[in-house]
């Protein structure tokens, strides 16, 4: 059931099996598509407020559309974009790296794209419908409650939703790491990308449920009469402000820790050497983790938490330097006394280190209460976000994408067109925002429509968007660069970077199943072992015997679909009751999903042993 | 490639540099010329971690452009296995070890500073003399309660302050939430709706004009409500304090064009709003000294042309604002005639109740 296999059975029937499929490998691919496209689009959002802020003065959109345009590129970025590209790596690469032929939930692995999705094209949807939401991806309170028109509504429905596929599939990959393990894959010899995802997993399970109740106390707020954010009736504004960073801050290693793994991985494979000091690069991820719950007031300095709060915090804050830095020299002394393979993948694994850690420079910077109170709010901070962000996560995406792209398709991408993609973007990414930081320091703060004439942040703010210009040509070229290695690149077979782990085993692409026998694991880069010991393939722990596979399923679709429209019929049920009826009907088709799901036995289905000898489904 | 990467880098380098040499931005303006006490304390942390970074900025680069030349494959040599190195006790407590030591370095005074930042109540002995002030924030202006030696006074968007001396601020919100920010003087303080009041203290060193901005997004014109900090010696504040305590506004305007300009104020109904002389009464910003301001609207130079512009375009201006649609003919392409809002602007212009004018402080500079 390879790719060739699909195409030759026609479009109807690809759309078909992609809208029903449990396979983790074509739910990465779904996660790709869409977290591609939101992408491209927050890029393009990003590319207007860059053209509106070339010039002091500037008149190319208007206030209130300017508004839209950041909030939209935030949350369309954070949670539309990084967040399921970084299920789309997880999705590729975590089962295969445990030697598992599938996550533990694959049922759920299907509804957690749907629901995400679903969120993502609702909210979207508020361009076309009176306006998007314009209070910031931050929705401070009371300005997001006070927000006219139904933007702000599309912002909270459309959250409820994805963030509840994000929760699902957050507590499945959690589940998969602890239950799914091959023979002898213990703990300690798991690779860096299976231990961040294991420890994200995590943050995402604590982290998301208090999004939801800010989300819900907001939608109760708006759309039903609530108070909880209006002080004239007894409510208070920075309750939101504390859910939302109590969220929002470990969101950030969320999105980060899996590409620290990515990157350990990466750069252990393309140096040719086993991980430096692994125990402490666990051990630094668990602690980073740990600490990202410790530390969310320092979003709130300004807002007046008072001396001892805030020096708290603070100390809190500067402590995550700590793992962080034992991080970046690890990743060096992994590549000292290596054989550097320069790469696509290593490329940008290069790239990362430095920008990551002037990210992390300006990360401690803002720690110091006493001076963010000048940074806070300020470019200062929106160059220092941007560099951990697009500095870590979108390289690690990029180094991902092309590191795992044969699992997915089992071609290489075109080296050269890589390193072609990568030069514009990461000077470009520099361009773009480290200049930001001064600018920041020179007094303009973040969500400005309009800088004035006479302020000397001119050059400054023409720098910054010609960079992002040179941003957008990189990714051009990274997307010629998939078309041009789907004609005319061949195929690569199986283990085409020389690779250290267990995803590397199995053919490019692997077979639907994954692996025809559970691989016994003998140590660390479980690959590498059997390559300097063995023969170079692993051992199996089973016999070879029937593989219980799951069906495919239309009903996460369904149930998604039913919250959609619930989600539309609640969001204008404001203006008319009758919407309601709407609302309604949508939780109906989704209740009577589960009832389905509930009610009917779903047993899946054998590949035969018979059929494995033949070779079946591998090509 | 290398060569090509090595290039850029020299661009970028001298591009910063440039700005650097320029002055580090505005000096009315940007955090990194400070010229009152919150500035200053807030630049010294700034250096003092800016150099911790570099040091280990430098470190972390020599390591790196040493494995990237060193260990990069050569030619002939792609088969080459390199040791299986597991890692190093002893480096992994080097590079815990000296970044706890250096976070402490930066720990201490980041400590000290903060609570020095937050003494925001006058001591005993100065209490009587010093001067304290209500900011309020609003959609998309501020307004200023100044209570100074048991009197009060009312203005809005230039805030005098005597220089030498810490003014305390208490800060709130009528709407949404924003914040109040002073580059050149102190640091920001949000200003929260209800009943989460803020204090914050200004201490400028120098006499001068300085810029103000709202910091937290705040609606449309978010980037629109900038203010100004107008530094005076303490006798010119205590001058400006009585003549703005002393104003009159029911005082009659000198020109026929000021006089009719006032009665059509009063038609408008602009009064509802605005208030002039020491009424609390702060639903629009308070004019008593409208005449004597730095800008108009937050954004344009004072000048008749700029307020004819604003009295008949306010949403052009400031989109968002509150003052659009409130008065005169709102049917119409303009909410006021060009007679109409000439004459309202003469009148306005003319209430000047005190010789000490942002003017000075610029002069000063």
């Amino acid at each position: 059931m390879s790719t060739a296999t699909v195409q030759k059975r026609g479009f109807g029937a690809t759309l078909w099996d992609y809208l029903t499929t449990v396979d983790h490998k074509k739910i990465a691919i779904l996660y790709l598509v869409a977290g591609g496209f939101f992408f491209l689009l927050g890029g393009l959002e990003a590319l207007i407020i860059r053209i509106q802020l070339i010039k002091p003065d500037n008149e190319f959109i208007s206030a209130g559309l300017y508004n839209q345009m950041f909030t939209m590129h935030g949350t369309t970025m954070i949670f539309l974009a990084a967040m399921p590209l970084i299920f789309t790596l997880m999705n590729i690469a975590l089962p295969l790296q445990i030697g598992a032929r599938d996550v533990a939930f694959p049922f759920l692995n299907s509804l957690g794209f749907w629901l995400f999705a679903f969120g993502g094209v609702l909210l979207n949807l508020s361009w076309f419908f009176g306006g998007a939401p314009d209070a910031g991806w931050t929705a401070y309170a009371p300005l997001s409650v006070q927000s006219p028109g139904h933007g702000m509504d599309f912002y909270v429905m459309g959250l409820q939703i994805s963030g509840a596929g994000t929760l699902i599939g957050g507590i499945n990959f959690l589940v998969t790491i602890v239950n799914m393990r091959a023979p002898g894959m213990t703990y300690m010899r798991m690779p860096m990308f299976t231990w961040a995802s294991f420890v994200t997993s995590i943050l995402i399970l604590f982290a998301f449920p208090a999004l939801t109740v800010g989300l819900i106390l907001m939608m109760f707020d708006r759309m039903f009469g609530a108070n909880f954010f209006d002080p004239t009736m007894g409510g208070n504004v920075i309750i939101w402000e504390h859910l939302f960073w109590i969220f929002g801050h470990p969101e950030v290693y969320i999105l980060i820790l899996p590409v620290f793994g990515l990157f350990s991985d990466v750069i252990s494979t393309f140096s040719k050497k086993r991980l430096f000091g692994y125990s402490a690069m666990v051990f630094a991820t668990v602690l980073i983790g740990f600490l990202g719950f410790m530390v969310w007031a320092h979003h709130m300095f300004t807002t007046g938490l008072g001396a001892v709060a805030n020096s708290i915090f603070a100390v809190a804050t500067m402590a995550i330097a700590v793992p962080t830095g034992i991080k970046i020299f690890n990743w060096l002394f992994t590549m000292w006394g290596g054989n550097i393979r320069m790469t696509v993948p290593m490329l940008w694994a290069v790239g990362f280190i430095p920008s990551f850690t002037i990210g992390g420079f300006g990360g401690v910077m803002l720690a110091v209460a006493a001076a963010d109170y000048q940074y806070h709010d300020t470019y200062f901070v929106v160059g220092h976000f941007h560099y951990v962000i697009v500095g870590g996560v979108v390289f690690g995406i990029f180094a991902g994408i092309t590191y795992w792209w044969p699992l997915l398709f089992g071609k290489v991408l075109n080296e050269k067109l890589g390193k072609i993609a990568f030069w514009p973007f990461f000077i470009g990414f520099h361009m773009t925002f480290f200049i930001q930081h001064i600018l920041g320091l020179m007094g303009m703060p973040r969500r400005y429509w309009k800088f004035q004439p006479n302020e000397s942040l001119d050059i400054g703010n023409l720098v910054s968007t010609i960079g992002a210009f040179l941003m957008a040509i990189g990714t051009i070229v990274f997307i010629i660069n998939i078309i041009y290695t789907a004609l005319k690149e061949e195929k690569c077979g199986t283990d085409p970077w020389d690779g250290r782990t267990l995803e590397w085993t199995v053919p490019s692409p692997p077979p639907f199943y994954n692996f025809k026998q559970i691989p016994l694991v003998r140590g660390l880069d479980a690959l590498w072992v059997e390559k300097v010991q063995g023969n170079g393939e692993m051992t199996p722990a089973e016999p070879l015997g029937d593989i219980h596979m799951p069906n495919n399923t239309f009903i996460p679709f369904m149930i998604s679909l039913g919250l959609f429209i619930a989600g539309i019929g609640f969001i204008y049920q404001v203006d008319n009751k009758q919407w309601l009826i709407v609302g309604i009907a949508g939780l109906l088709i989704t209740f009577i999903s589960m009832f389905v799901r509930s009610m009917k036995d779903d047993l899946g289905y054998h590949v035969h042993k018979e059929d494995l000898e033949k070779g079946a489904g591998s090509k | 490639m290398k060569g090509w990467m090595g290039k850029s880098r020299i661009v970028l380098l001298f591009s910063f540099l440039m700005l650097f040499l320029a002055g580090c931005g505005d000096p009315q303006l940007s955090a990194l010329q400070p010229k009152g006490e919150g500035a200053q304390a807030s630049y010294d942390l700034m250096m003092l971690s800016v150099i911790i970074m570099a040091g280990v900025g430098a470190i972390v680069t020599i390591i790196y452009v040493f494995v990237l030349i060193r260990y990069r494959q050569k030619k002939g040599k792609e088969d080459y296995v390199p040791k299986q190195v597991e890692g190093s006790k002893s480096l992994e407590i080097v590079w815990t070890a000296i970044p706890i030591v250096l976070l402490i370095i930066l720990a201490v005074p980041t400590v000290q500073k903060t609570f020095m930042l937050a003494e925001t109540t006058p001591s005993e002995e100065n209490k009587e003399d010093a001067v304290v002030v209500e900011v309020t924030g609003n959609q998309y202006w501020w307004h200023y309660s100044y209570k100074y030696k048991g009197e009060e006074i009312q203005t809005s968007q230039d805030l005098y302050i005597p220089t030498d001396q810490r003014v305390y601020l208490k800060l709130t919100a009528t709407d949404v939430i924003h914040s109040f920010w002073v580059p050149t003087i102190s640091g920001k303080m949000d200003t929260n709706p209800g009943h989460n009041e803020n204090e914050m203290f200004l201490n400028a060193y120098e006499e001068g004009l300085y810029s103000g901005k709202c910091a937290e997004l705040c609606g449309p014109s978010h980037s629109l409500m900038d203010f100004k900090v107008v530094a005076v010696s303490a006798e010119e504040f205590d001058q400006w304090f009585n003549d703005m305590k002393n104003a009159d506004p029911e005082a009659t305007p000198e020109t026929a064009s000021a006089q009719e300009g006032k009665e059509l104020f009063e038609d408008q109904n602009c009064i509802a709003c605005h208030a002039i002389g020491n009424s609390p009464a702060a639903v629009g910003p308070n004019l008593t000294s409208f005449g004597d301001r730095a800008e108009i609207a937050g954004i344009m130079d004072n000048n008749k042309e700029n307020l004819i512009e604003w009295l008949q375009h306010p949403e052009n201006v400031k989109p968002g604002n509150k003052m659009t649609g409130k008065y005169g003919n709102t049917e119409a392409e303009k909410p006021l005639t060009d007679d109409e809002a000439s004459k309202i602007a003469d009148y306005l212009l003319q209430l000047q109740p005190s010789e000490v004018t942002p003017e000075d402080a610029k002069e000063e500079k």
